[in-house]
């Protein structure tokens, strides 16, 4: 099993801005831990399904049935930053 | 003894009959709180108010004739589950200040039953950790020795319960943040079944392995909370729509008939002499209770911690995702969205928490995804197929709890030494089984001043509640462990 | 353009479905509304929601399938979808990555002309839409140069289709009619509104470009930005014509995704840095697998109306109709199967497409009452045709009866034969009209024998006058033509 862990690009998915001594400091924590779930690559896996849920419900669905929303100014008042009935986020650039 | 040490069976039952308010139980908990919360720390937020009213209510619904099982029963709710108006932290900067506009499933179902919340307890950031350290807004401390941890995640419910600062503690367990703070501090932990217990309003850690149950100070009311919890809840399309029997009035006298698997693979001895006795002392007693012993194997139990931690830390890396500074909680304001999110983020989540949606975000990332993301979910198809077979050859399994008493503040600064915390309640948490942790006797650590509370776990077949609940009050009523001592708190009082 | 390179073309559709409440949750499902008021925990994403299906969603994504011939699979799976963005509250998207609700299937569409064509799909799968960004600060509203963004979360949570194409079609002629055929058919399912203005339907197009008859794909390019049918034709052909250019000048196709522009009629790339997307697809744990029961997929099936493909077909090959008129007829179910009735229990067809189109279709705009909503029901429709092919009334007669139907007068027939309005076919009754019109108008007559042969027509009209509408008008002709001549 690969055992390196690419910080930065892994904390730029994740939306996370690092300082260099946490790089470092992560870096190695993680490498340690991906040095302890390596030993996962022991076990004879070839043959065995994957284990998303250990429930084994089906379809639990809903009716299309409509139900109350909940109170614009409730939600809003705690908007970090609203704009009269929006929420406002500083610009979006494109990727 | 006084009135607020009483079981939340015994508070329910002197509510209903009118013998106490459920106003008088509330009041006398709230000036209990008041003393001993600066010594303990077990609540982010006191719900002086709101509990008051909730117990004006209790007491007309009672009034009215209403047989509420858990009426006027003080309880702490641990911070990642919302109530309706009150501020939902789950131990961490990021939703300081986030107040909650819906209350949670199990939170209403306990509230529905009678129960009065205290307060919003302590936890470790986003339910990541096992000594409640790794809140980001309070200390919690151990009310057995105020120099030790409560265990985590749900130090601040357990310490809440053992402090009589509640009657009862709601807690979530994913990997043993139920049983193992049980086991710190002298309390029943109780982990259902995934699927018993709405997870509706519980701030997610790891969507398939969280599961909300009771800490208490007697497994009957761990039963009662339990009874009052448990079932199908539209809202989380995960509960399992089966029917509940009643765990509260069904306790076990006796273990005749049970057969109680020892795990070849957790031998006590590698715990040390003082614990090892213990253990063995444990299961001794189960025996004489009636039960036969029988060994079964867990080959792959060890692979616990590192599928675990492949798991639960990619699930929590997409369940986090949300807290981005748009539509609640704290913003740091950046040039663009973009920097706005990694600073918000920085700032906002712990060490801990930031550790885990790392490796949970490398994990799913492509070309590791099935290396690390399918191999974990393959391991914990064969961790759950070792507890099916043991449990062809057993009715229950018991084994320790923890790999040690409540540790000093600070003792487990490494972070793989702490997720080792874990090692005993992890498989059972991946085979989606009802585990609870009982006290089983006492220890004085290390260095330690005093003795400090062990547990005992007990694990059962799914679905098996009633069975688990009810061997674990045999196990109980015939030791009386929890009793032997009480917590440290003549000298604290405020 | 070039004929020695053709274009390979696919389609990615995302259509909003008709259903009352969103996909996992019980808000209302509606277009527009005050900015942030159909929200719940759930689709804010708030802290401890949880997502619970909408079973009616997932019986219109497999309605769909089905239609075209999908595979409805035992399994199927929800999927997180991970990545950024200001109107997805989750910042995942509740998707389907490997184990979509249908597999396969083919969409008929047919172009201009009439002429059939097939395109496999890929896959349609069930998701959750965004809420929608309003940027503004830089004036013009576009996501360039503005200063920050609105957010209204009425839209988010919004169950969508998504329905991939191969990349089989060759033009953006058949990119549009295909099109409209998905179109047609999502609309007589009941699935969607299928509004590209509304954003009930989004499309994205995968173009890329080959030498005449090569097997091998070229290099693709992803275009965006298509607000209409008619851009989604222009910005093909726009980008058919840019990539052979490029390869003509011996240059190389870049991967990449290009956004249309409406008003300069290019395309133009829409990303400056290549930043591979990570989307970190795995499997939704707040969520349980589905296994759509063989029961219920056949429910379903059954209960599948004509499809509009199948209903062109039939009147073009069957009832000999043009292309024109049997787009016409399928483009709105509800004419498509009134049209249906009448010519069940009629045997002109071409007659009952000229009413239904013609005649009908003019009163239900004006009156705003849908033909098959109209008090003309189809039997009676049919009644008239059959009238008028019997030569029992003519063509002026029986406008003003479908005129009257419409107003709820009921049976033609009975109309006709209470009021006497048969066509008077007797030739010495009519020769009687003629006598009585032609000495009532000499100087006209005069005028007539002076070469001015076009006061013919009122001649003509006045004998239908007096014979109150009812003379066969063919014959009328001719005894005024003959009588002139004498």
């Amino acid at each position: 099993m690969p055992d390196s862990i690419d910080i930065r690009y892994v904390a730029t998915l994740a939306r996370i801005a690092l300082t260099d001594d946490e790089v470092e400091v992560f870096g190695r924590q993680l490498g340690d831990l991906l040095g302890h779930v390596n030993a996962l690559a022991e076990l004879d896996t070839a043959s065995v399904s994957a284990t998303a849920q250990v429930i084994e419900s089906r379809n639990v669905l809903r009716e299309d049935r409509p139900a109350p929303c909940l109170d614009r100014e409730k939600v809003l008042a705690q908007a970090p930053q609203r704009q009269g009935a929006f929420f406002r986020v500083p610009r979006i650039i494109a990727e | 003894m006084e009135y607020i040490e009483k079981s939340a069976a015994q508070i329910a039952h002197d509510v209903r009959t009118r013998v106490r308010s459920a106003a008088e139980v509330t009041d006398a908990t709230l000036a209990h709180v008041e003393s001993v919360e600066g010594a303990v720390g077990a609540y982010l937020t006191v719900l002086a108010d709101s509990a008051r009213a909730h117990a004006a209510r209790v007491d007309e619904r009672v009034r009215n004739g209403e047989k509420l099982a858990l009426a006027g029963v003080p309880v702490a709710v641990k911070d990642n589950m919302c109530l309706d108006g009150s501020r939902t932290t789950c131990g961490s900067k990021i939703l300081e200040r986030w107040i909650a506009p819906y209350t949670a499933t199990a939170v209403a179902r306990m509230l529905e039953a009678g129960a009065v919340p205290i307060g919003k307890a302590n936890c470790d950031e986003f339910a990541m950790g096992s000594s409640c350290e790794n809140s980001a807004l309070g200390v919690t401390r151990n009310p057995y020795d105020l120099t030790r941890v409560p265990g985590g995640s749900s130090g601040g419910s357990a310490a809440a319960v053992a402090a009589y600062e509640a009657a009862l503690g709601m807690g979530s367990d994913t990997g043993g943040s139920i049983r193992e703070p049980g086991a710190f501090c002298n309390l029943v932990g109780f982990k259902p079944t995934y699927g018993r217990i709405s997870r509706y309003g519980l701030i997610a850690f790891a969507s398939s392995l969280d599961q909300i149950g009771p800490l208490a100070r007697t497994v009957e009311d761990a039963a009662l909370a339990y009874d009052a919890m448990a079932g199908f809840d539209p809202m989380d399309a995960t509960t399992v729509d089966r029917p509940v029997e009643a765990a509260a009035g069904a306790l076990r006298e006796d273990l005749r008939g049970l057969r109680v698997g020892m795990v070849r693979e957790f031998d006590s001895a590698a715990l040390g002499a003082a614990l090892d006795a213990l253990y063995r002392a444990a299961y001794r007693d189960l025996e004489r209770l009636g039960a036969e012993l029988v060994e079964v194997s867990l080959p792959t139990a060890a692979y616990g911690v590192a599928t675990y931690y492949l798991i639960a830390p990619a699930e929590c890396s997409s369940n986090l995702a949300r807290f981005d500074g748009v539509r609640y909680g704290l913003r740091v304001e950046g040039d663009d969205v973009r920097s706005m999110y990694d600073r918000t983020r920085a700032a906002g989540f712990g060490p801990e928490v930031k550790r885990r949606i790392l490796i949970g975000t490398h994990a799913l990332s492509s070309g590791y995804y099935d290396a690390y993301y399918v191999r974990a979910q393959k391991a914990r198809t064969l961790i759950a197929g070792d507890f099916e077979r043991a449990f062809a050859q057993c009715d229950l399994i018991a084994c320790p709890a923890a790999s040690c008493p409540a540790f000093e503040f600070g003792a487990k600064s490494d972070p793989y030494s702490m997720y080792l915390m874990d090692y005993y309640t992890i498989p059972m948490a991946l085979a989606g089984l009802p585990a609870l942790s009982v006290p089983c006797g006492w220890t004085t650590p290390e260095g330690g001043r005093v003795p400090m509370p062990v547990g005992l776990q007990l694990c059962a077949p799914l679905f098996a509640e009633k069975l688990l609940l009810g061997a674990a009050r045999a196990y109980e009523a015939a030791t009386g462990h929890a009793l032997a001592r009480r917590p440290e708190l003549e000298s604290v009082r405020a | 353009m070039n004929a020695r390179y053709e274009a390979v073309i696919g389609v990615e559709c995302h259509v909003e479905l008709k259903t009352k409440t969103k996909m996992f949750c019980g808000c209302v499902n509606a277009f527009g509304g005050e900015p942030n008021t159909k929200i719940c925990p759930v689709c804010l994403g708030m802290p401890g929601a949880l997502p619970v299906p909408n079973a009616q969603a997932i019986e219109l994504i497999i309605a769909a399938g089905l239609a075209f011939g999908a595979e409805i699979p035992a399994f199927s799976k929800f999927d997180r979808k991970n990545y950024f963005y200001p109107d997805m509250p989750k910042d995942y998207q509740i998707s389907q990555y490997d184990m979509p609700l249908a597999i396969g299937g083919t969409v008929k569409y047919w172009l201009e002309d009439g002429t059939m064509r097939e395109c496999r799909l890929t896959r349609i799968h069930l998701e959750e839409d965004t809420g929608k960004s309003t940027h503004a600060g830089s004036g013009d509203g576009r996501i360039a140069g503005s200063s920050y963004s609105l957010v209204d979360f009425n839209r988010a949570g919004v169950p969508l289709m998504e329905c991939v194409s191969e990349p089989e079609l060759r033009s953006g002629a058949e990119a549009v009619a295909y099109l409209e055929s998905l179109r047609r058919t999502l609309l007589a399912l009941g699935v969607s509104d299928v509004k590209m203005e509304e954003g009930s339907l989004r499309c994205d197009a995968n173009v890329s470009i080959r030498p005449a008859g090569s097997a091998e794909l070229g290099t693709k390019t992803e275009i965006k930005n298509m607000n209409s049918f008619r851009s989604v034709e222009r910005a093909i052909e726009s980008e058919r014509a840019r990539q052979i250019e490029i390869l003509s000048n011996g240059g190389r196709i870049v991967q990449e995704t290009r956004g249309w522009d409406e008003v300069n009629g290019v395309t133009h790339s829409m990303r400056s840095k290549e930043e591979a997307h990570d989307y970190r697809y795995f499997p939704e744990p707040d969520l349980v697998p589905l296994e759509p029961s063989r029961a219920a997929v056949e429910r379903l099936r059954a209960a599948l109306p004509v499809l509009p493909a199948q209903r062109f077909e039939r009147y073009t090959s069957q009832l000999g109709i043009g292309s024109k008129q049997a787009t016409q007829l399928v483009e709105t179910p509800s004419l498509g199967a009134y049209f249906d009735r009448v010519v069940a229990c009629s045997n002109n067809a071409q007659q009952a497409s000229n009413f239904v189109l013609g005649d009908l279709s003019r009163l239900a705009n004006e009156t705003g009452v849908a033909v098959a909503e109209s008090a003309v029901s189809a039997e009676h429709l049919a009644e008239l045709i059959g009238l008028v092919d019997a030569k029992r009334i003519n063509s002026k007669i029986a406008k003003e009866l479908l005129a009257r139907m419409w107003d709820g007068a009921g049976s033609p027939a009975a109309i006709v034969e209470r009021e006497g309005l048969a066509q008077t076919t007797d030739p010495g009754a009519i020769a009687a009209f003629v006598e009585e019109v032609l000495s009532a108008h000499p100087s006209v007559v005069a005028e007539f024998k002076a070469g001015k042969s076009n006061v013919m027509g009122f001649l003509v009209g006045q004998v239908m006058k007096a014979s109150r509408g009812k003379a066969d008008p063919a014959l009328v002709n001719e005894l005024v033509r003959t009588k002139l001549s004498s």
